[in-house]
């Protein structure tokens, strides 16, 4: 992988690296990608569908709690908060 | 250096020999004298010592035989979720995350009369063989702390093996709790998928990821395994016994090793333990066979396509704006970015990097879409193997625990976990097993055998692991 892969995918993952990272994952990722590879070269029967032995099941769609009984404790874990809101950067702008 | 079973401290407990709150005293002895240096813990709870007063009660009224773990002291691996308390995942981006609900895990574990003690270590989200990923710090093997537990679940394992509890939590994506055992001397039982529910567990791997018991006997794995195991209307992915077939106990199993797998890079004292293992089943009667499973053997390669690919999905929660960490930048996405950045550790940032890129346009069927259908090819190899035998036996690691610092490139680090993630691609119950020990540096270093069922085969597991350490 050339620094510009790495560069890209951290890009696409939101992660800001550090020069020393960049560096460091892609001398890792060869080997790593030589590694899974191996799942490339095997002899692979027909396509099966890919879902398990055991269905999904639903539970029925009713409120289990108290209007505000757990607002205070997730609105308690924003990092910035206003009222009863998330605080985030506006992402659109005037112009 | 080993504590009291649950067996033999509900025993003491309703003779009166000793009660609860002494248990727990012992337990805050035990880290006290030993957890400086072996670092299993990152926090113990205060409120223990009123749960525990109330199940001293509970014993003195005599009212006690229907709660299994009443006044046992427990402790749970930081990426199980309690109420009230900081599930960190051993990460700065959770460094101050408090948990506004109990996994289903530890309400269970709450109902049975459990006293939860602490939160220990772990590699940071689960990702790692040797509990060195911690943003914390690593957490050292009791038996030589020079060496590692073993991860991810290395402090769970770490703080039963220093004898400060009977029994812990940990959880397993791809042997994260047989690997620690194995390093620890201890059994460690991953379930089948679906068997115990993941509501409360912060996702790592969500096709592969299950919570189970570490313990010092096969009983008391079982008896934790009873507690926590059923149906979750809050994890869709639990299931019912009878959704698989039977698996019925024997008389006499017949037990398929995959020699051809065995045949490189196993050191060879532990490779005498796993015979070992072999002449004891065939000695008690039960009889071992060669089985081939080729794809088993590429396991770990897709393995490490399908774990990345899931946790690069995963931790897109991780954003600085619900919960966590918070880095300031100068718009949204710098927000993101350096949040992301800073927040996150190098282990858990290759994995993400890796499961971006084998999910990407254009590598997504040469790698994703490959590895799922040689996962498909595992089940179907897996259950065909399971027409003719019962289980499958092969050692859990192919090396006792190594020193901290020892594998410092990531591929060697996965090598660990050659023999352990087919039961997580497939979804089987796998066990693993003290069966010995090997000598290194003038330590005595234990190691594991690992027995893998047919899926909702555990008790089956548990049937031959007794039988297999005397019990």
């Amino acid at each position: 992988m050339e620094r510009k892969d790495i560069e890209h995918l951290a890009d696409l993952a939101r992660l800001r690296l550090t020069d020393a990272e960049i560096e460091q994952f892609r001398t890792e990722a060869d080997s790593i990608l030589a590694y899974v590879d191996a799942v490339k070269e095997m002899a692979l029967a027909p396509r099966e569908p890919k879902v398990g032995a055991h269905v999904n099941p639903l539970r029925e769609d009713v409120v289990t709690n108290e209007p505000d009984q757990y607002t205070e404790d997730l609105l308690g874990a924003l990092p910035k908060r206003v009222g009863r809101h998330a605080l985030v950067k506006r992402i659109i702008s005037a112009d | 250096m080993k504590g009291k079973t649950i067996t033999e401290l509900r025993a003491a407990f309703v003779s009166g020999e000793t009660t609860p709150t002494k248990a727990l005293e012992e337990t805050r002895k035990v880290i006290a004298e030993r957890d400086p240096e072996v670092h299993a813990y990152l926090e113990t709870y205060d409120d223990a010592a009123a749960v525990a007063a109330e199940a001293d009660a509970l014993y003195a009224g005599g009212a006690t035989t229907d709660k299994p773990l009443l006044g046992v002291p427990v402790a749970l691996k930081n990426n199980i979720l309690v109420k009230g308390k900081k599930a960190t995942a051993s990460s700065r981006i959770l460094e101050n995350y408090v948990a506004s609900y109990d996994a289903t895990v530890v309400k269970r574990l709450k109902d049975a009369g459990a006293v939860i003690v602490g939160a220990t270590n772990l590699d940071e989200f689960a990702m790692g063989s040797s509990t060195e990923n911690s943003a914390f710090g690593a957490t050292k093997n009791p038996h030589d702390t020079s060496r590692v537990p073993g991860g991810s679940s290395g402090g769970s394992a770490a703080a039963v093996a220093m004898g400060s509890v009977p029994t812990a939590l940990g959880t397993d994506t791809g042997g994260s709790i047989r690997l620690p055992a194995s390093f620890c001397g201890l059994v460690g039982l991953k379930p089948t998928y679906g068997r115990v529910s993941r509501y409360g567990l912060i996702a790592m791997g969500s096709s592969l990821d299950q919570a189970g018991p570490f313990a010092h006997s096969v009983a008391d794995a079982k008896t934790v395994f009873d507690v926590i195991a059923g149906v979750d209307a809050y994890d869709a992915t639990t299931h019912k016994l009878g959704t698989y077939p039977l698996v019925p106990t024997k008389e006499k199993y017949r037990i398929g090793v995959p020699y051809a797998f065995l045949k490189e890079g196993i050191e060879p004292d532990v490779k005498a333990v796993f015979e070992d293992a072999i002449k004891k089943l065939t000695a008690l009667g039960h009889e071992v066979v060669d089985v081939s499973l080729p794809y088993m053997e590429k396991g770990l390669a897709a393995y490490y396509i399908v774990m990345p690919a899931e946790v690069s999905s995963n931790l897109a929660r991780y954003d600085g704006v619900r919960f966590g960490l918070h880095v300031e930048g100068k718009d949204l996405r710098e927000d993101y970015d350096l949040t992301r950045g800073q927040g996150f550790g190098a282990e858990v940032k290759r994995r993400i990097l890796l499961g971006t890129y084998v999910l990407s346009s254009g590598y997504y069927d040469a790698y994703y879409g490959k590895a799922e259908e040689v996962r498909t090819l595992m089940r179907s190899e897996l259950s065909d193997a399971f027409g003719t035998i019962d289980g499958v036996l092969t050692p859990t690691a192919p090396m006792p625990a190594f020193k901290l610092g020892e594998k410092s490139d990531p591929l060697s680090m996965y090598l660990a976990d050659i023999f352990t993630v087919p039961a997580n691609l497939t979804g089987a119950p796998a066990i693993s097993l003290p069966m010995g020990t090997v000598m290194r540096d003038g330590k005595e270093l234990p190691i594991g055998i690992q027995l893998m069922a047919p899926h909702d085969g555990e008790e089956r597991l548990f049937d031959i692991g007794k039988q297999l350490l005397g019990e």
